[in-house]
């Protein structure tokens, strides 16, 4: 019920290509609006919506993909996890090709090595009951849209007394990076398409620093092609006015305050750290990490035999996470770099911006 | 326990207990008179005029039994719908079974009399059949391979090479089902209405021909999809297509298994579908002899062929909102994904 | 940056419930969502219920979208 009529999608889609093309015609210069929401970065492939845009009106992906920020050494750390005799690593699908510095979590268990793959961060402890002798590890990267089922999980572990459940944190938030993104000045964004279901959490007031201190616009919106279309003319709109407000588009999933229990879970069992991004390095306070009381959760306590980290050669990721460059100006995109054979992380990810570009835009722009 | 209810080693040992096996529980599911005769090959009759179509395919699925069949009834469907897609009639069959120690023999019962089943369903005899037992953790539960022999009538040609500029492409029912309904069985979603499409097209294809229709190409989207069908079919044939997605016949419960697992429903597998490709002027026809049949009867156009576009994507998608995308084959496995 | 669709929330049992969305159930977490009523919708992520939807919400932004659409063929 809650998503839009697939009868007056098309048409409300239509007019509001027509209105962006309009009040573009009077913007006196270009403007990029970026997304830093990997769902929407698919969402914005997959329907073609670069292609229905006015040339002066740019949408540029940000760091907005869990996996995709995730540092090279944190994979280090998983392949360890798998290879323990004693340890089964569950993960979200979206991991298990991402390269480490020598391996991968699909190679890991190709070589015997118990990797499973789950829907829910629930199922970890089905397998940890299953499994009394193992310890069960489950990757928790992801923002803050999936960390707080991530808590609920540990917490009912810990009301069932499931001792062998661990987490390996790599979680991220997402308010650092908008501000090392504008500090950074390297890019000009001139309005953020904020994300939907991390805002599910955080609410739409959480946003006001980007008005009050940045001074950059945003609006919260939904993922349907007609409600990311609504979100950029609003910036058009916006950037026209000069204004630099945060409007919530998506009301019928975004409250003003956000989901409260789930923040207070959040913070019962994580404390922010700092925290490095693929591509934009360390940023303090950025990321999670379990709090001490919950140490016998943490399977960073578990002993790892690390592979020497090495970061991939020639991989671009960096620029096109901070919306530098399009994913056809690295030089190993479609080249060294495919989603069979993924160089970096963006290409991994079905969210990540290389692979929404490969799947959806590859052949329909020049190199 | 009852003493019997599992496989042991000594079922694939080729003694008494193989014996016991193949009579007790193979013979009596495929009652036929090449295959009563145990000897080391099944001696056949004279082919029928034509061209000789022979296919083999494994069959690996978890979970081994799925609303809507089964290991066994899945070997001999997939099997007989390489060779009808072919253009083949299929005649004989052969059934390999790889067990593991341990598996309950109610399994066993199941997956030999899905395959009956099947056999009975698309008119194949099978003809030969071997049965091995691996140790307990060398297997997972029990694998198939199937063998079909069958034979193309003389005059008529289905190739990729037929393809043409502006034929249409039609799928015989909804797509997906199969993929939709196994990814659920593993990620515990429950779907009441939702089965495995998993069928024999070998009367539907019959039925189709029986028709007069001058079927170009034909192709079943089993691995990969509609999607990847499509874009072997595009480049094998040096044509391009485009599919209309306000067209792809999906059903509610298979979009929204696709859409809970992050994934999309053009790569997911059909085991019981035929894409048809015909001239447009037979396209009225083609759909009216589909829907005549009991598999064909939510056939629909999906799509059409286009000029080759030199390096631009072979296969394209064009949206409801009036997008081109391209779209590629499946890369590796689909998983499913949370962002 | 996360998927997430909206299921009709069709039973539930102190923090664990069964969600549904055409056909399709799945067993999902309420743990954090625990205002959730039978018959609602709630917005799910990764097996559990992040948020309830507003039902008033959504016909306003379909309205809204109706109206653009409206506007722009004129």
């Amino acid at each position: 019920m809650s998503e839009l009529q697939p009868a007056v999608a098309p048409r409300a889609v239509k007019a509001l290509v027509q209105r962006i093309e309009r009040d573009a015609a009077r913007l006196e210069r270009g403007v990029a609006f970026m997304e830093v929401c990997g769902t929407h970065t698919h969402a914005i492939a997959r329907a073609g919506i670069r292609r229905m845009l006015p040339p002066n009106v740019r949408l540029i992906s940000g760091p907005g993909c869990p996996v995709c920020v995730t540092p090279i050494d944190y994979m280090d750390r998983a392949v360890a996890l798998a290879r323990r005799a004693d340890t089964i690593v569950a993960t979200f699908g979206d991991l298990v090709r991402v390269p480490s510095s020598s391996s991968s979590l699909e190679r890991e268990s190709a070589a015997g090595h118990d990797v499973r793959i789950v829907y829910s961060p629930r199922d970890t402890l089905r397998i940890a009951r299953e499994n009394p002798d193992k310890h069960v590890v489950f990757l928790a990267v992801g923002f803050e849209t999936t960390l707080p089922g991530i808590a609920a999980m540990l917490e009912e572990a810990e009301l069932a007394q499931l001792a062998n459940v661990r987490i390996l944190a790599g979680a991220k938030l997402i308010e650092p990076p908008l501000r090392a993104l504008i500090a950074d000045g390297e890019i000009a964004v001139d309005g953020f398409l904020l994300p939907g279901h991390v805002s599910v959490i955080l609410g739409a007031d959480f946003y006001a620093f980007l008005e009050q201190e940045l001074a950059v616009p945003g609006v919260i919106a939904g993922f349907a092609p007609a409600d990311i279309l609504l979100g950029v003319s609003r910036l058009v709109e916006l950037a026209l006015e000069g204004s630099a407000r945060v409007e919530n588009l998506y009301p019928r999933a975004v409250s003003q305050r956000g989901n409260p229990v789930a923040r207070e879970l959040l913070a019962r069992w994580f404390e922010p750290e700092d925290s490095r991004w693929r591509g934009l390095g360390e940023i303090p306070l950025s990321g999670l990490r379990l709090r001490e009381r919950f140490a016998h959760r943490d399977a960073n306590r578990l002993e790892m035999q690390l592979d020497p980290t090495r970061e991939p050669r020639g991989c671009r990721c960096g620029d096109m996470l901070k919306g530098k460059i399009e994913p056809h100006q690295c030089p190993l995109f479609d080249r060294a770099c495919t989603p069979l054979n993924p160089v970096g992380a963006c290409m991994v990810s079905g969210e990540g911006t290389c692979a929404a570009w490969y799947r959806h835009e590859r052949l329909e722009v020049a190199r | 326990m009852k003493r019997n209810d599992r496989i042991l080693l000594g079922h694939g040992a080729g003694g008494r207990l193989s014996h016991e096996l193949v009579t007790g529980t193979i013979l009596p599911a495929f009652d036929n008179p090449y295959l009563a005769t145990l000897s080391d090959s099944a001696v056949l009759d004279a082919l029928p005029p034509g061209r000789p179509a022979l296919t083999t395919d494994g069959f690996v699925v978890d979970p081994p039994v799925f609303p809507g069949g089964d290991l066994g009834y899945l070997s001999v469907c997939g099997t007989v719908n390489d060779l009808s897609v072919a253009g083949a009639k299929p005649l004989w069959l052969t059934l390999a079974l790889i067990l593991e120690e341990g598996l309950e023999r109610e399994l066993l019962d199941t997956f030999v009399q899905g395959a009956a089943r099947a056999a009975r369903e698309a008119g194949v005899l099978l003809v030969a059949g071997d049965t091995k037992v691996v140790p307990r953790g060398k297997g997972d539960r029990a694998y198939a391979v199937t063998t079909g022999l069958g034979v193309v009538p003389p005059g008529r040609e289905v190739s990729d090479r037929k393809l043409r500029p502006g034929d249409v492409v039609i799928a015989s029912g909804t797509l997906g089902d199969h993929g939709a309904t196994i990814l659920a069985s593993r990620h515990d979603l429950s779907a009441a209405d939702l089965g495995s499409d998993c069928a024999p097209l070998a009367s539907l294809v019959a039925t189709l021909f029986a028709a007069g229709i001058d079927v170009h190409s034909m192709h079943d989207p089993t691995r990969g999809g509609v999607a990847t069908t499509c874009y072997e079919s595009a480049v094998r044939s040096g044509v391009r297509m485009v599919l209309e997605e306000e067209l792809l016949p999906v059903r509610g419960d298979v979009r929204a298994v696709c859409d809970l697992l992050g994934l999309e429903p053009l790569y997911l597998a059909s085991e019981g579908r035929a894409l048809v490709w015909v001239a447009p002027e037979d396209e009225a026809r083609a759909l009216a002899a589909l829907r005549s049949h009991p598999l064909g009867r939510g056939a629909t156009r999906i799509g059409t062929v286009l000029e080759r576009t030199d390096g631009r994507s072979p296969l394209l998608l064009r949206t409801t909102l009036g997008i081109e995308r391209p779209l590629d084959m499946l890369s590796g496995l689909d998983l499913p994904r949370i962002c | 940056m996360c998927l997430a669709i909206p299921m009709k929330l069709v039973e539930r049992r102190e923090f664990v419930g069964t969600a549904e969305i055409e056909g399709v159930q799945r067993e999902i977490g309420l743990a954090l969502c625990p205002e959730a009523e039978i018959g609602g919708f709630v917005l799910v992520h990764a097996g559990f219920a992040i948020g309830c939807i507003d039902e008033e919400a959504a016909r306003e932004t379909l309205a809204a979208l109706a109206q653009i659409a409206e506007e722009g063929l004129s």
